[in-house]
């Protein structure tokens, strides 16, 4: 957590996947095992979940960058999901306009204000 | 106990301070995120409308991309921020020059269309800047949703439960001594009061006695009763 630089990771479709692979967010290490997961209409939700759950106890990842669509498949893990590190963030794809009102974590901020 | 209560008061009165400067800072990031996020929506429809335009004039170039990842040049640092005792994650997007991804992925293109490539690039990279940050906000959410909570249960544990009843002991000890102190007083009295009767009393007999005769006679009478209390004595003696 201290000191050292960490990744980030992706669970996304291949339009948002090339756009930040490009930045050079993409890691790939000697086990050729990689930070990012690219979902197309093969995956599966079980592949899905399975890289969700690698990747949130991965220790070396500190952020995971979601699309809003593929988190709706996994909605039920993000929702069980608590731990503040590796953060989660629902991102736009190409796709689907970003739709605050399915973001678990801002129907929490709008609950909070709501109720204060 | 009195040193008790005042430090329950007192550590109470803390905790209050500090959930206030919690809650502060709370809803600062509670408004910053609302923001970023909707900020980040913008962005990243721009980045994606750039990627279309970096496709349009290149063709599909993704494979390359996907290829071309080795190490990661762009990484997050972690640091922590203290607020009231409150350790918060912050994220840095931190950036390695020079790497060979780096190089790898500038040349993507180079053929056709490199420029729009780096354009897209470059807008990706503002995107994640603000993923980074908006990152870092949710973080900071959810761990003060959580010290939040738990600042609070505390505070609520010394003023509803602790307080009461280190006052209660309190009030119990005072009551209790004020009794004692009445049933003091009130023996007191007492004692007072028949020390009085008695004193009166053989002020009484005496007075009679003197009355009665002359100062010799008195003592011979005083012998006499001696005696008798004597004898009383000795009888109870026999029959013990």
């Amino acid at each position: 957590m201290s000191g050292g630089a960490e990744l980030f990771a992706l669970i996304v479709d291949q339009d948002t996947a090339t756009g930040l692979l490009l930045t050079g967010v993409g890691q790939v290490d000697i086990r050729k095992r990689a930070n990012f997961l690219i979902v197309d209409d093969k995956t599966s939700q079980q592949q899905v979940e399975e890289a969700f759950k690698d990747f949130t106890t991965r220790e070396d990842i500190a952020v995971l960058l979601i699309n809003q669509v593929i988190a709706g498949m996994i909605r039920h893990l993000l929702d069980a999901y608590t731990k503040p590190v590796p953060a989660i963030l629902e991102i736009p794809s190409k796709d689907a306009p970003y739709d605050p009102s399915q973001d678990s974590v801002l129907q929490r901020v709008c609950f909070m204000f709501g109720e204060s | 106990m009195k040193a008790r209560l005042a430090g329950a008061t007192k550590g109470h009165s803390l905790l209050k301070k500090k959930a206030d400067a919690l809650n502060m800072r709370f809803r600062q990031i509670l408004r910053k995120i609302v923001e970023t996020k909707e900020e980040m929506g913008r962005v990243m429809k721009a980045s994606f409308f750039s990627l279309a335009q970096a496709k349009y004039a290149t063709g599909d170039f993704k494979h390359t991309v996907f290829d071309s990842i080795d190490q990661a040049s762009l990484k997050v640092k972690a640091s922590t921020d203290n607020v009231a005792g409150v350790r918060l994650p912050k994220f840095e997007a931190q950036r390695e020059a020079g790497g060979a991804a780096d190089s790898k992925i500038g040349l993507i293109g180079l053929g056709t269309g490199g420029k729009q490539i780096q354009e897209c690039r470059k807008s990706f990279v503002t995107a994640v800047d603000l993923l980074v940050e908006l990152a870092s906000l949710q973080t900071a959410f959810l761990t003060l949703d959580e010290a939040i909570k738990t600042t609070n249960r505390r505070v609520n544990a010394l003023e509803h439960v602790v307080k009461p009843r280190l006052e209660n002991t309190i009030a119990y000890i005072k009551g209790e001594l004020d009794e004692l102190e009445r049933e003091e007083f009130f023996r007191l009295k007492k004692v007072q009061g028949n020390k009085k009767k008695h004193t009166e009393a053989a002020e009484a007999l005496e007075a009679a006695q003197r009355a009665k005769g002359g100062g010799a006679v008195g003592n011979g009478a005083r012998e006499n009763k001696a005696a008798n209390v004597l004898a009383a004595e000795q009888d109870a003696d026999i029959i013990f």
